[in-house]
């Protein structure tokens, strides 16, 4: 494995443990589409980032394209509530309506702007190694993507370490969190927060849509192998640092996009748990048309 | 026929509640006595679990406040346990029934603070009174529903709270566990707790409650069960909605009128 | 303005070609799409869409060539597959349907980009334009496509018309539709075709990503307008149209823009303009109304106050000044100001120099305010068991909604009563 194929397995590996912790709470909560729809509303906010602050400012990047993130679940909660549409429609007029305007952005400041339509779909994990981080000095520190994807993902850590037992309790049983003082909506917001600033640090890397494969892939699988919650964010990573592993040579043999290839490995890991689980897989099913009655 | 009580544990003063802009209660003015095992009866529809998450402050009230102990809910929410609906959660969440009993020692845990060894022990002793300690490790889908209800229960009780508040903790469980929950209440009733239920059958709860409510959109009764369970009462429970009552909720539906001219003030 | 006139002239072949084609893929999917957002599958489609890209390019691999209606079949066929995979994790696993929703989406999608990046890398020249697919370009549309794409957006327009009431009926109330005997199933399994079909054809125009929009947006746009599906229909496919029209028009002039965003975009801006401006649904609407309410409120507690002062002396045609009337009742000043010179205005208040008087007419209108109020208090005490010392609140917000019909069965259920909780007296109608 050469230094490259090194860096590029492990910034896929990133982001795969960030975005499938976050899923795991986001699949729990029945909001896998928020997080899809996030995850394309946050382009204006990159590219508008790019352009205030002329360059890849890692951090007004980040902070402005996450506030878009939450600023869309507002607006999906605004159309839902407020304007009475559907809330499934809402979701899908709020992201395709702010995923258009990034677009058109790219298209319009197309010279101003580093960044190209096919790019915002599935990312330049290949480029990766090429955007290395030097000090002053000239030490080479490694790509800039990972040390980035590094630094999100120990705030992650914290967050979901710190906070377990709330992000668990708001997403099983919310009425009761609030019975015992806890604010839904607050802990709502920051799942959403968390799921923006993810985005945005995966963005450049892997795209809009292996976001969401890597939210929803490796957390589905892992729900259909466990029951414990614990073990399910646990697991859900494994599978996505394997997916990340898997894609880059499915790709390499190809020759085409890791992104893609990595989607893909996550659609076979999903498929073998839903057939093979042996506690919710399909054959286990079968097997289990008798129930077991027991109390 | 509504009795107030002095010094209650709970005072609802003056509630009214609506639901998507259509008042479902009006006006409910009661006091709940001490160490009383209460049964919230009425038909489909008529605010029973709307007036318990009222009381819980899930839903915002559009007039008159709700005191427990003399103080606010805020002051007081270590005291108080809520049993939701048990169909208001996703059984298939990854959790076990030890996980869900543990929940209960939450409120009292710190933002930081991760349930330890102790909680461990509470939630143990809960899922115990329950008789569910046997299926501590199991994961709360394989659990009947008799089960289920059982650990919410237990979750409850580990948060050792004076009040409870349960969202018919008697739907979809069998004879045995219905008559197992209701001995444990009334062995809280002994050791000086309060439970509100809601409930939905009458035959049984003549046995049940020593103090009934009867609602329909609004407060019929409330007062010991043996002078609220009349046949006069539960005609009026029973006997169709107020036609008025029903129009008027409508009209402020339809035409968008406030509910009420003013927010709500805490007196 | 040249460039638009050129366009709207439609004098050269290919311009009017692409802008009627523009027009049927908007137009068809926005129809079909009214029929899965009222059966709250809207995002089903978002599957469909980004699902018929693997298709797209294993129609290509497969025949090496770009056959429109090789490559609609093939998207077709994917499309398709996405939707049944959709059901079968729902109905076999304990998967939820929007996890099973967004994970067919991205994997399907992960690989149809796998295909399409290896597609390109292989050198094959036939490939280019191809990836127009993940944008939709309307200026791609040529005779050949043009005439098969048209053909299947005819098509699907025709068996809307053809089955409407049908698909009215199962969007409406599907348990109800099977006890009539309709055959569900199949109409179930057709729509979602042409739902299929309209994505297929849509991703022209639009591309892959945002062909979602293409069939919600209109849609829940044209709901805010009407409550009457056929016209609901209408509304959609006419602001698609438009926007489909306005796409063709930047493909038009500008061939770098991308086609799909930009229609998207019109259609967004569309549908939040729907949001807030329709009459009687939108927000501004709900506001106006709110507004006129408490401004009715106002008034009607204001001329109750003069009422009740006048009351207690039994002497109504008594000037107040403000601070008095503000001493009986607490009102906000600015706004009881207003309601003040409204009242002047509609004649039911006078205005001398000790202050404000009622007018013979605003009597009566204060009376009828006061009666509304002492009925309902009365009916809150005899009906609902209220205190007398707690119906007072209640009343003031109730006596502004009663209406003639429910005072007529108060007095009934009442027995016409002649005094209130309070032991004052009810004002007879005026």
């Amino acid at each position: 494995m050469n230094i490259d194929a090194f860096w590029i397995i492990l910034t896929g590996a990133l982001v795969a443990i960030c975005c499938s912790l976050l899923g795991c709470f986001l699949i729990l909560r029945r909001m896998a589409m928020v997080g899809d729809a996030i995850s394309h509303a946050v382009l204006p906010g990159i590219v508008l980032a790019f352009l205030f602050s002329g360059s890849r400012e890692v951090w007004t990047m980040l902070i402005g394209a996450a506030l878009l993130g939450v600023a869309c679940t507002f607006l999906i909660e605004f159309f839902h509530k407020k304007a009475n549409v559907s809330a499934d429609a809402s979701i899908g007029v709020t992201f395709t309506w702010l995923f258009a305007l990034g677009i058109i952005l790219i298209s319009v400041f197309a010279g101003k702007v580093d960044l190209d339509q096919d790019c915002v779909l599935y990312g330049e994990i290949a480029y990766v190694p090429l955007d290395l981080w030097l000090t002053q000095s000239g030490l080479n520190l490694g790509p800039r993507t990972v040390w980035i994807l590094g630094g999100v993902l120990v705030v992650l850590l914290l967050f979901i370490s710190l906070f377990y037992k709330q992000l668990y309790l708001t997403s099983f049983d919310p009425a009761f969190a609030a019975a015992i003082g806890l604010s839904t909506t607050l802990w709502y917001y920051l799942l959403m927060g968390a799921v923006s600033l993810t985005t945005v640090a995966a963005f450049e890397s892997v795209g809009a849509i292996l976001v969401v494969a890597l939210m929803v892939g490796p957390p589905a699988t892992a729900y259909l192998l466990t029951d414990d919650l614990k073990k399910m964010l646990l697991l859900s990573a494994v599978a996505g640092i394997i997916a990340s592993a898997a894609g880059y040579y499915l790709a390499l043999w190809l020759n085409g996009s890791v992104a893609g290839a990595i989607s893909a490995v996550i659609g076979i890991e999903f498929l073998l748990a839903f057939v093979f689980s042996p506690s919710h897989g399909l054959l286990s099913r079968r097997r289990q048309l008798m129930p077991v009655a027991n109390g | 026929m509504i009795q107030h009580v002095t010094e209650p544990v709970l005072e609802v003063h003056d509630v009214t509640v609506s639901y998507q802009r259509k008042p479902v209660l009006w006006d409910v003015d009661l006091t709940l006595p001490s160490q009383a095992l209460v049964g919230i009866i009425g038909p489909n529809g008529a605010g029973k679990s709307t007036l318990i998450k009222a009381i819980m402050g899930l839903l915002p009230l559009n007039s008159g406040y709700v005191e427990l102990f003399g103080k606010s809910l805020k002051e007081v929410r270590h005291r108080v346990s809520y049993v939701p609906q048990r169909e208001s959660v996703d059984w298939d969440f990854p959790a076990s029934a030890l996980d869900v009993a543990m929940m209960g020692t939450y409120g009292q845990l710190g933002l930081f603070k991760r349930p330890g060894a102790r909680e461990r022990k509470l939630a143990m002793e809960a899922l115990e009174k329950v008789g569910m300690q046997d299926y501590a490790n199991r994961q709360i889908s394989q659990l009947s529903g008799g089960q289920q209800q059982r650990v919410f229960l237990s979750r409850a009780l580990a948060q050792d709270a004076d009040l409870y508040l349960m969202d018919e903790p008697f739907a979809g469980v069998d004879i045995a566990t219905e008559t197992a929950i209701i001995e444990l209440l009334r062995q809280m009733r002994e050791t000086g707790k309060t439970v509100v239920v809601v409930h939905h059958d009458l035959q049984s709860a003549q046995d049940y409650f020593d103090w009934t409510i009867l609602l329909n959109m609004r407060l019929v009764a409330s007062g010991p069960t043996h002078e609220t369970l009349t046949p006069d009462l539960l005609e009026k429970t029973y006997g169709g909605r107020l036609t008025e009552l029903s129009k008027v909720s409508e009209l402020l539906h339809k035409k968008n009128f406030p509910i009420r001219e003013t927010k709500p003030v805490r007196k | 303005m040249n460039t638009l006139w050129e366009f709207l002239s439609m004098s050269d072949a290919n311009v009017r070609f692409v802008t009627i084609g523009s027009i049927l893929l908007a137009a068809s999917s926005a129809v079909v799409g009214c029929f899965t957002v009222l059966r709250k599958r809207a995002l089903v489609g978002d599957a469909v869409a980004h699902a018929v890209l693997p298709g797209v390019c294993l129609a290509f691999m497969l025949t090496g060539e770009k056959n429109p209606l090789v490559l609609l079949l093939g998207s077709f066929l994917t499309g398709w597959l996405s939707l049944v995979i959709i059901d079968a994790i729902t109905a076999h696993s304990r998967i939820k349907e929007d996890t099973a929703i967004g994970l067919v989406l991205s994997v399907f999608f992960g690989i149809g980009i796998l295909l399409l990046t290896a597609i390109q890398h292989s050198g094959n020249e036939k490939q280019s334009g191809l990836d127009k697919f993940l944008f939709g370009s309307a200026a791609a549309l040529v005779g050949q496509d043009l005439i098969t794409f048209g053909a299947v957006a005819v098509l699907l327009l025709l068996s809307v018309l053809l089955l409407y009431k049908e698909f009215k009926l199962i969007s409406f109330d599907m348990a109800y539709a099977r006890t009539i005997g309709l055959p569900v199933r199949g109409l179930e399994l057709l729509l979602t075709t042409l739902t299929v079909l309209a994505v297929v054809v849509g991703i022209q125009s639009v591309g892959v990503v945002l062909m979602s929009a293409m069939l919600i947006t209109p849609a829940a746009a044209a709901r805010f307008w009407t409550d009457r599906l056929g016209v609901m229909i209408f509304i959609a496919a006419a602001m698609s149209a438009f926007c489909g029209a306005a796409g063709a028009y930047v493909s038009f002039t500008a061939p770098a823009m991308p086609t799909g965003p930009w229609i998207v975009m019109l259609l967004s801006l569309l549908a939040i303009f729907s949001f807030i401006m329709a009459p009687k649904k939108g927000l501004l609407a709900r506001y106006l109304l709110q507004r006129r309410l408490r401004n009715q409120m106002t008034r009607e507690n204001i001329l109750k106050t003069l009422f009740l002062l006048g009351e207690t002396k039994e002497e109504f045609g008594h000037s107040y000044s403000r601070q008095q009337i503000m001493e009986r009742r607490k009102l906000p000043l600015l706004r009881m100001q207003g309601g003040l010179k409204a009242l002047c205005r509609q004649n039911l208040v006078k205005k001398d120099s000790a202050g404000w008087a009622l007018t013979d007419a605003g009597r009566k209108e204060a009376q009828r305010v006061v009666r509304l109020h002492r009925l309902w208090e009365l009916y809150l005490t005899q009906y609902l068991q209220v205190a007398s010392d707690h119906v007072h609140e209640d009343a003031e917000s109730i006596e502004h909604v009663l209406t003639p019909e429910l005072e007529k069965r108060l007095e009934e259920l009442l027995n016409y009563p002649t005094t209130d909780p309070h032991q004052t007296i009810i004002p007879q109608q005026p």
